[in-house]
């Protein structure tokens, strides 16, 4: 498998009145060329710093990426001057949100709003852009597109919004599609057509996509792979059915757990005990250990290193053997 | 001891955001700068009789219609006519001998009168009406908002002059004139406020917990609504002031003798190239006054605006 | 809803605002202690039978409701009164006067609205840096000084001390006004090819306008200033930047699109100021507009003149709010659903 995206060692802080959020503490990430990447956690764990650090959209104040380097095409993103970055944005790597109504520009036609990315970065005229735009709708199979192209944001329906918002995205064919928990917003019926349609237009255009959600039932219907995030960090990373058949990771193991399994009779449902972290002040060592069953005392000493449990198959845990 | 200690526990986080809240108050430059210039004032205004070399007097006056009025006199000492600033006179005399730093500083005293007045009367129409119309709705809403729709398409200053004109020149007309122009601006804001947070899902909430209307109205509604009025009255004060000024100097509110600062500019506007103190200082004092109010009221508005606090 | 229609209702609304304003100036006018015709038929030594007469002319021992209607007659057929300061029909004066007015203020809005809201945005996207602080300043320093007092230090400093502008009139002395065709001095100078005039008119607008535009250019920054410092945190301006739009962009079409919104909601207050300061600052420059005709009427008692000038004013103020709804709409479509 050919790496798209290559992230190492991203931190990412946040310099609040509270004090310093160590959001991301050293992320490692693959992304391979046509795959789908999924990218769970709790809220608050970090993916959406993660997406926002790859773009180059963390805003200072108060967020800043001190450290790491992400490699795409040959560059390394945090290298490279921010009019190269802008050339990059939108048309190489895109990026669609939560909330598609406060997503779009309510002043603007989705016409105009689509145009706008594809004339940005295409050396294309007004009725060519418009000839495209109307194509992407088709694309994600928005009905009535012609219509559509004159409408405002406010006028649509949720799903019609992520419509827009994804054909927006991949009007310029990126290579890569970072999906910052598109469905979450939704309702379900609606969410099942938005994941068919980001899935179905991912691979007629053989982009990449970087999904991030905290919902396992969405990874296991479309990703390919997926990497587990806690506290900032990458727990385990590996396919869908070797996370899900075989998780190393107390961590994720407490997250297969918590899935309710309809063919088994259970009195009550599996927890994680204890809460999410303060960033702020987050614990030593493995920052899951307060959380961990199995925390030994090593766990609170030192962060525990990336070992290889199977091909493809990665865990950040003192309980696995090579991490001895 | 034990009891402080659970109150501070239970409420920690109250404590907390208030902290916060002080914290960020105090961080503003501008709010500082602007309640010390009201401290400042309030505090001259006070020690007026101690801080002035000349007093004024109060007469009480038979006036043609018939009616009883107080007017206030200064003793006229044609010697000291006009003289610059100096040591005997700090900011220098008028054109009847009149101590002019004496006046600014018992006009302190009646400009606070006139805007706290005001707009605490304002306020309490506004309150009133504002509730009547967000609470109850209707046609009721409709009849006020229509009522505040047409006070407010005459711009203030004119209806103002136009009310001071008809009922006669003095202090207290100027004061009702005010008032009229500014109670359909709080009743809309407390109207509005009401309209919002009634809407909102913490008010459903409670109402699903079953909480009495009249305990969602204090303890939910009411507290929400606050912090813009108080933000709007601060403001207020200032403007208040500014515009009595404004209508002193056209010649309707304070009689002429009085210690007004809006007044003493119009008076001095005569001697303006010959004796530019006499215009100078009344307008400092004004605009040391608004802008202490603006600024308290800005920083305040900065502070107590959760979207902006962090 | 299309914006023709909007636009239709909005006018049909006006009619009963009209109406409750010209209700709420013929109350006024009719609080006023003293006795109306005795003052026009010229005071304590009046001929009770010029009185009588007067009484019976301005209909004033007819029943209330009678007296509204005769009123708004009278408003219908463009008849004010009669100014008891100028021996002349109201409305004429006012027709005299309005045009000084008028370019007084347009020049003030002329300056306000363009500069404060570039300042604004500028104050905005650079947050708390040293030109924020300069333009809040100006801004809090422009609703905190009082006009009149502000005109006067300005013809101390411009017009006395450093005599480069001059100190009151629309016109120098030796210059002759030219011919009249709108009664804007500087749009008929220009058409009319009168460079001397040009030249004066806009000498003699520099301070009044500066002054009016004062206060409306610091209300204009800082509503400016903290819509964009709101919407910029927006989510739609974080998609415009992941489309890898320019920073300039963002801002200047995206951001600044939105932030106008609540700006052109505040306008209707703003020109209200407008009006009210002109009053002030007409008085000050010795400017022949409504202003200084209302300040003149109010201190010769002549009551006629000041309720027909708020009645104008009154006008002038919905129409300018109905323009300010009108472009509301336009600006914002969500507004357009139905109300």
């Amino acid at each position: 498998m050919e790496d798209l995206l290559k992230v190492r060692g991203l931190k990412t802080y946040f310099y609040t009145y509270e004090g310093v959020v160590k959001a991301l503490e050293g992320i490692n990430l693959d992304i391979y060329k046509g795959e789908s990447l999924g990218l769970v956690g709790e809220t608050g764990c970090g993916k959406s710093v993660t997406a926002l650090s790859i773009m180059r959209l963390i805003q200072w104040p108060p967020g800043k990426i001190i450290g790491g380097e992400i490699h795409f095409n040959g560059k390394d993103l945090l290298k490279i001057s921010e009019e190269e970055m802008r050339k990059i944005r939108g048309a190489e790597i895109s990026m669609i949100f939560q909330e598609p109504m406060s997503s779009l520009n309510p002043v603007f036609t989705i016409g105009s709003q689509i145009m706008e990315a594809i004339t940005l970065h295409q050396n294309v005229n007004k009725k060519e852009a418009e000839e495209k735009a109307i194509e992407m709708l088709n694309l994600v199979r928005m009905p009535d597109p012609e219509k559509v192209m004159n409408q405002y944001p406010h006028e649509l329906s949720g799903g019609m919004q992520q419509r827009a918002m994804i054909a927006m995205a991949l009007s310029c064919r990126p290579s890569l599609l970072i999906a910052d928990e598109p469905t979450t917003a939704l309702d379900v019926t609606v969410q099942a057509q938005i994941l068919d349609v980001v899935q179905r237009v991912n691979k007629e255009l053989g982009s990449s996509m970087l999904l991030i959600t905290h919902d396992l039932g969405v990874v296991a219907q479309i990703c390919d792979r997926v990497a587990v995030m806690y506290a900032g960090y990458i727990v385990e990373i590996g396919t869908v059915k070797q996370i899900f058949k075989n998780p190393q990771h107390p961590y994720t193991k407490g997250l297969m757990n918590a899935i309710p399994k309809i063919h088994v009779k259970t009195k009550r449902l599996e927890v994680i005990r204890g809460v999410v972290p303060n960033l702020i002040t987050p614990p030593s060592g493995c920052r899951f250990h307060p959380r961990c069953d199995h925390a030994m005392d090593v766990c609170k000493k030192k962060v525990p290193p990336v070992t290889k449990v199977e091909e493809e198959h990665y865990v950040a845990c003192f309980l696995h053997e090579g991490a001895k | 001891m034990g009891f402080i200690d659970e109150w501070k526990k239970r409420n920690e986080s109250r404590i907390k955001e208030t902290k916060f809240t002080l914290s960020l108050f105090r961080h503003s430059l501008l709010s500082m700068i602007g309640l010390g210039l009201i401290i400042f004032i309030v505090l001259i205004a006070l020690f007026a009789p101690y801080l002035a070399k000349e007093h004024p007097t109060y007469v009480r006056l038979l006036n043609p219609e018939g009616k009883y009025v107080t007017e206030e006199r200064w003793d006229i000492h044609f010697g000291d006519k006009l003289l610059p600033p100096s040591r005997e006179h700090y900011f220098g005399t008028d054109d009847y001998g009149h101590d002019i730093f004496s006046m600014i500083v018992y006009g302190a005293r009646l400009s606070i009168k006139i805007g706290l007045l005001v707009v605490i009367s304002a306020t309490i129409i506004g309150v009133i009406l504002g509730a009547i119309a967000g609470y109850f709705g209707g046609y009721l809403d409709e009849l006020i908002m229509r009522i505040t729709d047409i006070f407010l398409s005459i711009p203030g200053l004119i209806l103002a002059m136009a009310f001071a004109a008809a009922l006669g020149r003095s202090i207290e007309h100027v004061m009702y004139a005010l008032i009229i122009v500014w109670w359909p601006t709080y009743t809309r804001l407390i109207r509005g406020q009401i309209l919002k947070t009634r809407e909102e899902t913490y008010v459903e909430a409670a109402r699903s917990l079953g909480t009495p209307d009249s305990k969602i109205i204090f303890k939910h509604i009411l507290p929400n609504t606050f912090a813009p009025v108080f933000v709007q009255m601060t403001m207020d004060l200032g403007n208040v002031v500014l515009n009595a000024a404004g209508l002193s100097f056209i010649g309707l509110g304070a009689n002429p003798g009085t210690a007004e600062w809006g007044l003493m500019i119009s008076m001095g506007r005569v001697y303006i190239f010959q004796a530019w103190w006499y215009v100078f200082f009344p307008g400092l004092a004004i605009v040391l006054f608004v802008l202490g109010f603006n600024l308290l009221g800005d920083g305040l508005r900065d502070v107590l605006d959760p979207k902006l606090r962090r | 809803m299309k914006l023709r229609d909007y636009i239709i209702r909005r006018l049909i609304l006006l009619i009963p605002i009209l109406l409750g304003v010209t209700l709420l100036t013929f109350t006024v006018s009719h609080i006023i202690p003293a006795d109306v015709a005795r003052v026009f038929a010229g005071g304590e030594k009046a001929n009770p039978e010029t009185i009588a007469r007067i009484r019976a002319e301005m209909h004033l021992d007819d029943p209330l409701y009678k007296q509204y209607y005769y009123y708004l007659n009278d408003l219908i057929h463009g008849n004010l009164g009669k100014s008891y300061s100028e021996n002349r029909p109201v409305t004429e004066a006012i027709k005299q006067y309005f045009p000084a007015t008028a370019e007084l203020t347009i020049l003030a809005m002329l300056l306000a609205i363009p500069v404060g809201i570039l300042t604004g945005i500028i104050s905005a996207v650079r947050r708390n840096q040293w030109i924020d602080h300069i333009t809040r300043l100006i801004a809090i320093t422009g609703v905190s000084i009082p006009i009149f007092w502000l005109a006067l230090m300005l013809q101390i400093a411009f017009a006395y001390k450093y005599p480069i502008l001059p100190l009151d009139s629309r016109l120098g002395i030796d210059v002759m006004a030219p011919k009249h065709i709108t009664g804007l001095y500087i749009f008929d100078s220009l058409v009319t090819g009168n460079f001397a005039a040009l030249k004066s008119s806009i000498y003699h607008l520099i301070l009044p306008a500066f002054t009016l535009g004062y206060a409306s250019l610091g209300i204009i920054l800082r509503i400016t200033r903290s819509s964009m410092l709101e919407i910029v945190r927006s989510d739609y301006i974080r998609t415009a930047r992941a489309k890898g739009l320019k920073e300039r962009t963002v801002i200047y079409k995206h951001a600044l699109r939105n932030a106008l919104i609540p700006t052109v909601t505040v306008s209707g207050l703003i020109f209200a100021g407008l009006l009210g300061g002109a009053v002030l600052t007409e008085t000050i420059f010795n400017w022949p507009g409504m202003g200084r005709f209302a300040v003149n009427a109010v201190n010769n008692l002549d009551f006629s003149s000041v309720m027909g000038f708020t009645v104008i004013m009154a006008i002038i103020m919905v129409t300018a709010n109905l323009i300010v709804d009108i472009l509301y709409s336009v600006l914002d479509p969500r507004i357009r659903l139905g109300e």
